[in-house]
């Protein structure tokens, strides 16, 4: 009875009844973790949602939380759409995942310090040399560099999609600049101040020490040099850039400054931001701009985001950058199919998360498989990232399938391709306004995706 | 502090006080045209708004015709023009993204919204008498801007920057409204003021909101000499010369004491107060009205670039 009002209640809100259904199981009863929620969904009323879901778009709206959308000029700042129905995971889904997530990430760091080093993963034949030498998002002014405590990627992004009761799959890993902790952030404050009881009936684990636990990691990774408490500073493309209320929110919550690359010049053997009295010294710099902008002199000579010299005075531990420049080689799509390989060589155990069975165009088999079998899989860039020039094919027309059959053919090694995965649902509050594409299998917030408030419960 | 982020406080802080100068000489430009006894007065009057508002050439570069519709437009929704109140909200809003986290939630939200709520106008809304309403709605939300701003934000090195940002930007605009009108405020006009002249006079006093405080403080008719009186020396009247440059003074002198330093600027300022305080309107008006007002927008200019120098802007 009460799973009908329930259904009522999100009536047209689920989508694609195929999948793996995260609240109501097949038989129509509710899933533990989401019992309370469901009980606490059937009493509102369609009005009082919708007035939330206003609400809550003033409340973001207000506070500037937009994200820009490349390549979309006429709403070139847009509100993230926010759904209010938060998704939960249990205690015990959650141990797994962080076990899962903590055995792939100290993998790809083993992985990255290899990679600058020894090499011993080619030595072993474990993976091919060219994916490496011949890859542009390997470094090598990194070769034989130790960043402190050895560690390259401190901040990670981990997709992580769902297909069923126990499957969970890794998508893509991210441990260049990943974008996205501050509307895990500002959803929660949302949500606590829509839906206050909501948190009573919960024991929802609390997120809001996460400013505090990224300035440890940063404070932690202080070069050596540094003796006094580590000046920190973040540093933002600027107010253009789609995340850039992210690097202001983290700088802010933080308590450190938000600089650009024009605050910050090089002397005498460190590294300075402009200040209103002449200059203050930075240790470490929680950078969010791309490798190839951080130093004119090293890097791409066009860039101003940078600092010319910056990247010496990190070779010389004067400064620390974080994440460490060259991670790339560890997210890249062409090594993400070798990522089960990489924790076993690394850590000897079997991987705990799986990863999306992925075709590599550039093995000539799996590139025959991928041309015939276009109309039933993703392809997507080995290099590109943030969801820009993919195909997906159940949804392209023939005309577009044939014309990136060509792309494929003229550069194979270009291109990796997945089978499209039939993804969990879970209720969404739409009824009010649709920002997404209909039926878009994209998401990604650089590409105007959506969030939602996604709840850990504590036993 | 960032040189950067003192920038950004301080131009986002002038770009308001703009925007709102700007609406108020669109407001009397607007109260003139309704007027029609003063005949062949309008279109000149229009183009004394222009002067006032530093955008005269600009106008004339894209428009051959001074007409009341065209200049509204311009001093309002012209993206082109960067004085106009939009390109005003949208550059002050830009300083404040920028330095999103040293403002406070009040003052991010007082500005953001006004943005976002004047993007949604369009010149076409304001036919049929819906310009004052608009004006004044702009007027306000400035109002709104600096009242958070006062009531909210710490009084630490981001507070006086925003302050110097508003009042040279306030001195700026006193001085150059003065100097558009500055031949009918010249004594010898006095004896000679017919009905025209005493309109000329409200208009002055009407574009710094004066009209009514005058009578307070002057308990008098319209008088030239005294509404230039008011405008440039009188302490009590707060957009005058001297009461800008009080807290332009106290502002420089609270950076210097939090940065255990005194830098240039403050001489500078101080320097200026002081003639200020020791001028009387009988020396200005013998070494010439508009001599004077045209060397005090010089200082002011001279000071802003000083204090961008002094605290390093970049």
């Amino acid at each position: 009875m009460k799973n009908q009002a329930v259904n009522d209640q999100i009536a047209g809100t689920t989508h694609a009844s195929a999948g793996f259904d995260e609240m109501v199981r097949p038989d129509g009863s509710i899933r533990p973790a989401y019992q309370k929620l469901a009980d606490w969904l059937s009493q509102q009323s369609r009005g009082l949602m919708a007035k939330k879901q206003e609400e809550a778009e003033a409340i973001f709206r207000r506070l500037g939380i937009t994200f820009a959308v490349y390549g979309d000029s006429a709403s070139n700042e847009r509100l993230i759409p926010f759904d209010l129905i938060p998704r939960i995971i249990s205690a015990k889904e959650w141990r797994f995942l962080e076990r899962g997530i903590e055995q792939r990430v100290r993998a790809l760091n083993a992985f990255l310090y290899d990679i600058y080093h020894r090499q011993e993963i080619i030595r072993a034949g474990r993976i091919p040399a060219e994916l490496i030498t011949s890859n542009e998002a390997f470094l090598p002014e990194m070769i034989g560099f130790d960043p402190p405590r050895k560690i390259y990627s401190h901040i990670i992004g981990t997709d992580i999609v769902r297909t069923g009761e126990n499957d969970f799959f890794v998508l893509e890993d991210n441990l260049r600049t990943p974008s996205g902790v501050s509307y895990m952030l500002e959803d929660r404050e949302a949500m606590m101040h829509l839906f206050p009881e909501l948190f009573s009936a919960h024991r929802v684990a609390p997120v809001e020490r996460y400013p505090e636990l990224l300035r440890q990691t940063l404070e932690s990774v202080a070069p050596q040099s540094c003796q006094d408490d580590p000046t920190i500073a973040v540093l933002t493309p600027g107010i253009y850039n789609s995340a850039f209320f992210e690097h202001s929110f983290l700088a802010d919550q933080m308590g450190v400054e938000l600089v650009q690359g024009s605050d910050l010049f090089v002397e005498d053997g460190a590294l300075y931001m402009r200040t209103i009295t002449g200059k203050e010294k930075v240790d470490v710099l929680y950078r969010r701009v791309d490798d190839a902008y951080l130093d004119p002199l090293t890097f791409r000579p066009d860039s101003s985001l940078g600092v010319p010299g910056l990247f010496d005075l990190y070779r010389a531990g004067r400064v620390t950058i974080v994440n460490a420049p060259g991670t790339g080689i560890a997210d890249d799509k062409a090594v993400y199919a070798y990522v089960p390989d990489i924790i076993e060589f690394y850590t000897g155990q079997k991987p705990i998360l799986q990863n999306v069975p992925t075709w590599r165009c550039a093995i000539k088999d799996e590139c025959a498989h991928v041309l015939q079998n276009l109309e039933t899989l993703v392809v997507k860039e080995v290099h590109g990232s943030g969801g820009y020039g993919m195909l997906i094919g159940p949804h392209a027309t023939k005309a577009e399938r044939a014309a990136f059959a060509k792309k494929i053919a003229a550069k194979p090694s270009n291109y990796i391709a997945q089978p499209t995965l039939s993804l969990s649902t879970c209720p969404s509050n739409v009824g009010t306004r649709v920002a997404l594409k209909k039926g878009s299998l994209v998401v990604n917030s650089s590409q105007g995706g959506g969030t939602k408030d996604t709840w850990v419960l504590e036993d | 502090m960032l040189g950067r982020t003192a920038a950004s406080l301080f131009w986002m802080s002038r770009y308001i006080e703009r925007a709102e100068n700007i609406a108020r000489l669109t407001e009397v430009g607007y109260r003139i045209a309704l007027t029609p006894d003063i005949g062949s007065g309008h279109r000149e009057d229009w183009q004394s708004t222009l002067v006032a508002a530093a955008g005269l050439n600009p106008y004339l570069e894209r428009h051959a015709a001074i007409t009341p519709e065209k200049v509204q437009h311009f001093l309002l929704f012209d993206r082109d023009n960067p004085s106009s109140v939009r390109s005003c909200l949208e550059t002050a809003r830009n300083n404040a993204r920028a330095v999103r986290t040293a403002l406070t939630r009040e003052m991010w939200e007082a500005l953001n919204s006004t943005y976002i709520d004047f993007t949604a106008v369009k010149a076409s809304d304001l036919g049929s008498g819906k310009l004052p309403e608009f004006l004044d709605w702009v007027r306000q939300r400035s109002a709104l801007f600096r009242g958070s701003m006062l009531g909210t934000l710490l009084r630490d090195e981001g507070f006086h920057f925003g302050q110097l940002g508003a009042f040279i930007e306030r001195a700026d605009n006193t001085a150059r409204i003065l100097d558009v009108k500055y031949y009918v405020l010249l004594p010898t006009n006095e004896s000679v003021g017919g009905d025209l002249d005493a309109f000329q006079w409200e208009t002055i006093l009407r574009s710094v909101s004066a009209h009514r405080s005058y009578r307070h403080v002057y308990k008098d008719r319209y008088r030239p000499w005294n509404i230039a009186e008011f405008l440039i020396l009188r302490q009590e009247m707060p957009r005058s010369f001297r009461f800008c440059y009080g807290w332009i003074e106290r502002s420089l002198e609270g950076l210097s004491e939090i940065l255990g330093q005194s830098p240039q600027s403050r001489h500078d300022s101080s320097a200026i107060l002081s003639d200020l305080k020791n001028a009387s309107m009988d020396e200005i008006f013998q070494s010439g009205l508009h001599e004077f007002l045209s060397a005090f927008i010089k200082r002011n200019n001279d000071l802003s670039s000083r204090i961008a120098h002094d605290f390093h802007f970049l």
